[in-house]
């Protein structure tokens, strides 16, 4: 009964582990820090390296000041929104089809054979080549950058629940079925949760690659949204706000991927724990 | 009690007959034969260890016999009935990790009881019982990579008796245990049969467990899987370890080493199993 008495471990171990933990945080914050000193080093001096220029990057500082400004003034508010539901909009619906397909996919030779080869005929066409064709397509160019968003989020959500799907242990199946299972219940109970870890990782990537689709979408098409934002910011020569959308960019995809992942580790207990150990 | 009078009681169910077995795994030119001609009966309530070098087809009959291969000649019938695909009366314990990993001890103890339509509260109840049956009350809300190997054992052992099953099926049930955990494992699967009678055809390739165990073993020969010998083990039950030692039991021993020995594979292993994981 070995593995139950972890709360055993020697004190003196623990602190080492400790004062490790503490040093590898503090490590990943400096780096944080460097960089953001690189970039005043290099913004303030106006440093011109040839191939590359800084004239025109605005300063940390500055891109705080016009960050606070933005705040307070709540004119982000509408652009936020605006970029969320579309994001929402489009992962909801590639989460919805990717995982229905995939499952599909995964399980079943027939649907393998008849839908797999169109989808992947279409995976290496990036969102930007979509964006003409859609707003030709889609009665509103609201819809049109939804669907970029779901293109862009279909195909990790799709081949992520195909691989869990197939990956699943057949020894699994076998011991499922002498247990009394049938099709439906060989499907609900061993298929769908060996598979969720598999499909969570498709998620969180699919929420990353949802975000990257949408600013571009936005930036061609967009009256409004974070994506639009960043680029009327250029065209209206407000250098500062360019980097303020592009960092808000940044935290709100990493945000969101780190949510599915955590609402992935909350529903499968087995799974998040299973990681730490190993 | 001698091994005799085990079979011999009547009501006890798990006839094994199987005639002139042949399977095949593979497909096309890879096709071949993993089991050839193997006929066997084996008695309800019998204890048989099928004893064999590794891929020699041992977990391909089994499979078989589970319901999950289909052979491709020959017939096997449990209880004069031919079989038709796998059924909670032949339970099946795999080496590891087939426990599921994302249900908690008790619900994969219940999870037979559950295929059944049985309510949540008695499947409890029950998968209780057969928890405090293998020695581990306690553990009733653990996920199964909380617990040890030997502990994951004896949950897919109760998983599987919660059906009552008439035959069990295990395929190196203990192979991945360290030898003493293995020991008491043996021990314990002892008692469980000893209360429960019910026939077990319990794979392994090493020795000791078979003779240590069995009413029978049979032994095979490399691939394809044919039977070479039987011997009927006449120890007393219930067996203790100093079995082991006893002079009786080394002889048989050496017996088997030599046969096993000189049938040697001359083939490359690989990692498949008939079953399409890599184990
Ligand atoms: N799915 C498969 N396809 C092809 N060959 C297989 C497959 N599964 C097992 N084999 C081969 O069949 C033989 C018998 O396998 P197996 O029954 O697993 O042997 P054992 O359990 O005795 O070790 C082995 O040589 C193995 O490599
Ligand atoms: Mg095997």
């Amino acid at each position: 009964m070995g593995s139950i008495t972890e709360a055993d471990s020697i004190p003196a171990e623990r602190i080492d582990l400790n004062r490790r933990e503490a040093g590898r945080r503090l490590r990943r914050v400096s780096s944080i820090a460097i960089c953001v000193l690189l970039w005043h080093l290099a913004s303030t001096r106006h440093m011109d390296l040839g191939v590359i220029t800084f004239q025109n990057v605005p300063s940390p500082a500055e891109v705080l000041a016009a960050a606070r400004e933005l705040l307070e003034s709540q004119k982000m508010l509408s652009h936020l929104t605006a970029s969320m539901s579309r994001v929402f909009s489009g992962f909801l619906g590639a989460a919805v089809i990717g995982i229905g397909l995939g499952l599909m996919i995964g399980r079943s030779r027939f649907a393998e054979d008849t839908l797999l080869p169109p989808l992947e005929m279409l995976r290496p066409i990036p969102a930007v080549a979509w964006i003409p064709l859609s707003i030709l397509m889609f009665p509103s160019s609201e819809l049109s950058m939804i669907f970029i968003t779901f293109t862009g989020a279909l195909f990790p959500i799709l081949l992520s629940t195909i691989h869990g799907v197939e990956a699943v242990d057949a020894r699994l199946i076998a011991s499922a079925r002498s247990l009394g299972s049938g099709r439906r219940a060989v499907f609900t109970e061993v298929i769908l949760p060996a598979a969720a870890p598999s499909i969570f990782t498709g998620l969180s990537i699919g929420m990353g690659t949802a975000w990257f689709c949408l600013v571009t979408a936005e930036m061609i098409a967009g009256q409004f949204g974070i994506g639009y934002y960043t680029w009327a910011s250029y065209t209206i020569q407000n250098y500062a706000d360019i980097v303020v959308g592009m960092l808000l960019i940044g935290l709100l995809g990493m945000g969101s991927s780190v949510l599915v992942k955590k609402l992935g580790n909350r529903l499968m207990p087995w799974h998040a724990s299973e990681i730490r150990k190993s | 009690m001698s091994p005799v009078a085990n079979h011999a009681s009547p009501g006890i169910q798990g006839h094994i007959e199987i005639k002139n077995l042949y399977i095949q795994l593979g497909s096309g030119d890879q096709a071949f034969e993993a089991v050839q001609n193997v006929s066997v009966s084996i008695k309800p309530g019998e204890f048989v260890c099928l004893l064999g070098p590794s891929g020699c087809g041992k977990s391909t009959l089994l499979g078989a016999l589970a319901g999950h291969l289909q052979p491709s000649d020959g017939s096997i019938h449990v209880d004069s009935l031919p079989l038709n695909g796998p059924h909670p009366e032949r339970g099946l314990v795999f080496q590891q990790h087939t426990l599921f990993p994302w249900k908690t001890v008790m619900d994969n103890v219940a999870f037979g009881l559950k295929m059944k339509g049985i309510l949540r509260a008695e499947r409890h109840k029950r998968a209780g019982e057969l928890l405090e049956l293998v020695g581990l009350a306690g553990f009733e809300q653990h996920y199964p990579f909380q617990l040890s190997g030997g502990m994951q054992q004896r949950v897919e052992i109760a998983r599987v008796l919660i059906n009552h099953p008439k035959v069990m099926l295990m395929d190196e049930p203990f192979g991945a245990l360290d030898a003493q955990t293995r020991m008491m494992m043996q021990q314990l699967l002892l008692d469980v049969w000893e209360s429960i009678k019910t026939t077990i055809v319990f794979i392994t390739h090493d020795i000791d467990e078979a003779l240590f165990l069995a009413d029978r073993i049979l032994i095979m020969s490399p691939r394809p899987g044919r039977i070479i010998e039987q011997t009927v083990l006449e120890f007393v039950r219930p067996r203790k370890p100093e079995l082991l030692t006893s002079d009786r039991f080394i002889q048989l021993k050496r017996h088997c080493l030599e046969l096993l020995h000189t049938q040697s594979a001359d083939f490359p292993l690989q990692r498949l199993t008939p079953l399409g994981v890599i184990s």
